[in-house]
């Protein structure tokens, strides 16, 4: 059998003009209960890897440059 | 993927409420004491305070309460069925915790006098102290994980905890969700600090994670302790909650009744009398929900500006702070609109209900060397300021407790088939995923266990679960972080199962919606005025067992017997 990825838009939005990752700022993926942030290897910015959202905050939070916004997911809005 | 083997004197699973305090508290009764915290988040930002709290909501202070009256109310709110000793425990140390807290930096509100502004939130006495700037509670507690130095793991996922020839704790296991590395840590005590049993069930949005509880609470302490060999208490006093729709996060009536807001039915009227969470409050909610008068609503919109911005100022930065964005976006306005409430899926946690890992007024479960505190502990109605409690008397009795025992001998089988368990789903290129494993249980438990609960149905959704097991034997993992929903996916079917027996066992109904057992709609004092008791049987399956009510050291009397009872408000009573 084989496995199918399905597409959904994630509730949280990374600023990449103001995200500083590339320079070792991993803030977001730090204080994230559920660990559903990364930084992307290629464009060394942080982005949502998982849609497993608790719209808890702590990311948009402590994000030292204001990059990180999270919105409510859609099923719930 | 490596294996990393450690050992320590103490180890708390869990770094959110409980857990800090157990291990600082531990430190400071011992400080040479060897203490680890492990968290399978980041103890910064960690558990059901994640954001902060918005106040205490059970409270004991001179002045406004005694633990005497306290005991009463929580006695009297879980229809009898409590250990009034733990909760006595609970109630004689909540004074010295919040003064404690406020040494550390908490703020609490304070009269202009300096006293501690307590509200009336509850049936009979008054218990609530807000925190208006209660966000800054993970910080607080960091400060004082890092001058006790306690050492600190996060990512690490916890799966197992070990027990020797006696059936004591020699170790604990588990993985990091990044890498996979294994962790066998030897130790002579551990505490329990998981949360509650919050993925039960699925939320009415399907959204998996949009769950009221911190959805990293995922009943993984109550598996562990479950498969250590404890015994876990009233199970099937679920927790149910009244939470806005959709957004399912607290309203919260416990904010705003002080201020003059109030639950409401679609006629704008109040039909409870009081807010405070208990399984006959949920019941009236739910009568309303379902019966002619619903939707219910928290109503606001009759109160002053300046309330309202106090209101807001509280909710929209504490606990849940994305409330405010929600309501944004659907043109709700608490000056203009109620807001639409509904009731949670259900779950475990006795910071709210009343069940979860049996512990006694010293934390203690039934397994030696095993404690455990907060939400995933038995203790009724604790909320935070229990679990903090519960978090000091597990730290220093399990520091005691590690003065009078050495390591235990942890046996190489054990920890080879625990390292098999966990690392089995990596080792598999295909099969069904966490998620759709996951998805089918919790979607079973709404379609088969959430009250009223039916016998027919019950028997149909354990044997569904049967089926989910065998499918969990070809789950796949395609990374560390798959890796921790797979484990995940297996203590959500463990609860699953566990909420499912319990409810079963108990053959009358009791607490409200909690336990409503239509094939038994009375309660019946003659024969279920007792606990119940689930743990695993010699032959691995789970048991079910009665156990004696602890004789009452604060006497009720029949009149207060009965004062949850009467939560609806009487038609007279409106009219007049």
């Amino acid at each position: 059998m084989t496995i199918a990825t399905t597409q959904t838009q994630v509730p949280v939005n990374v600023d990449n003009d103001k995200c500083i990752a590339e320079k070792g700022c991993t803030v977001c993926v730090d204080v994230c209960p559920l660990d559903v942030l990364a930084i992307d290897m290629l464009t060394k910015k942080a982005f949502m890897k998982f849609d497993e959202c608790w719209y808890c905050l702590p990311c948009e939070t402590d994000c030292p440059t204001g990059a990180v916004s999270v919105s409510i997911p859609y099923l719930l809005r | 993927m490596k294996r990393i083997d450690l050992e320590f004197d103490l180890v708390v699973i869990g770094g959110g409420t409980g857990g800090p305090m157990a291990a600082v508290k531990a430190k400071e009764k011992n400080p040479k004491l060897r203490v680890l915290l492990v968290d399978k988040a980041n103890v910064k930002r960690s558990g059901a305070i994640s954001m902060g709290m918005d106040g205490l909501n059970n409270a004991v202070i001179p002045g406004h309460a005694t633990p005497e009256q306290y005991v009463k109310e929580i006695t009297i709110a879980n229809d009898g069925i409590v250990d009034q000793e733990a909760v006595m425990a609970y109630a004689a140390n909540s004074f010295d915790m919040i003064n404690q807290l406020d040494q550390w930096g908490v703020k609490f509100e304070k009269d202009e006098t300096g006293d501690y502004a307590v509200r009336k939130v509850h049936h009979l006495g008054s218990y609530v102290l807000p925190m208006p700037e209660g966000h800054h509670m993970k910080k607080i507690l960091y400060r004082q994980l890092k001058k006790a130095r306690v050492e600190v793991t996060n990512r690490v996922v916890v799966t197992r905890v070990l027990t020797g020839a006696d059936g004591e704790v020699v170790a604990v296991m588990g993985f990091d969700c990044r890498t996979a590395d294994t962790y066998v840590i030897r130790t002579k005590a551990a505490v329990l600090c998981t949360g509650a049993a919050g993925r039960i069930g699925l939320p009415a949005s399907g959204y998996l994670m949009g769950t009221y509880e911190n959805p990293t609470n995922c009943g993984d302490g109550h598996a562990m302790a479950y498969h250590a060999g404890a015994d876990l208490a009233n199970l099937e006093c679920f927790q149910i909650n009244p939470l806005i729709k959709d957004y399912n996060g607290p309203a919260c009536a416990y904010v705003t009744g002080p201020f003059g807001g109030f639950t409401a039915n679609s006629k704008g009227e109040r039909f409870i009398e009081c807010d405070y969470w208990s399984g006959q409050m949920m019941m009236e909610f739910y009568n309303e929900l379902e019966g002619g008068n619903g939707p219910v609503f928290l109503k606001l919109d009759h109160l002053a500006e300046e309330t309202i911005q106090e209101i807001e100022t509280i909710l929209h930065t504490n606990e849940r702070p994305s409330r405010g964005r929600f309501h944004e976006k659907r043109g709700n306005d608490y000056r203009k609109q109620m807001v639409e409430m509904h009731i949670s899926e259900i779950g475990f946690c006795s910071g709210h209900s009343a069940s979860g890992i049996h512990t006694n007024a010293m934390g203690e479960t039934s397994v030696p060397g095993l404690y455990a505190a907060g939400d995933c502990a038995s203790v009724p109605h604790n909320y935070m300021l229990g679990a903090f409690v519960y978090g000091r008397l597990c730290g220093e009795n399990a520091a005691a407790y590690c003065a009078g025992h050495g390591q235990g001998v942890v046996d190489a089988g054990d920890v080879a088939a625990e390292e098999r368990r966990i690392l089995a789903p990596l080792g598999r290129t295909d099969g069904l995923t966490p998620y759709q494993i996951e998805y089918k249980t919790r979607r079973l438990v709404n379609d088969y266990l959430q009250p009223p609960k039916i016998t027919r149905k019950y028997e149909i959704a354990l044997r569904r679960f049967d089926e989910i097991r065998e499918d969990a034997e070809s789950m796949f993992a395609a990374n560390p972080h798959e890796l921790m929903r797979a484990m995940e996916a297996h203590s959500i079917l463990d609860c699953a199962e566990m909420a499912a027996r319990a409810s079963m066992f108990r053959t009358e109904s009791r607490w409200g919606l909690y336990h409503y057992f239509l094939d038994h709609p009375e309660r019946d004092d003659d024969n279920w005025f007792c606990h119940s008791l689930l743990s695993k049987s010699a032959e691995g399956r789970m048991q079910m067992r009665k156990k004696a009510i602890e004789p009452y050291i604060v006497p009720i009397d029949e009149e207060e017997r009965s004062a949850y009872q009467r939560l609806r408000v009487a038609h007279n009573a409106e009219a007049a």
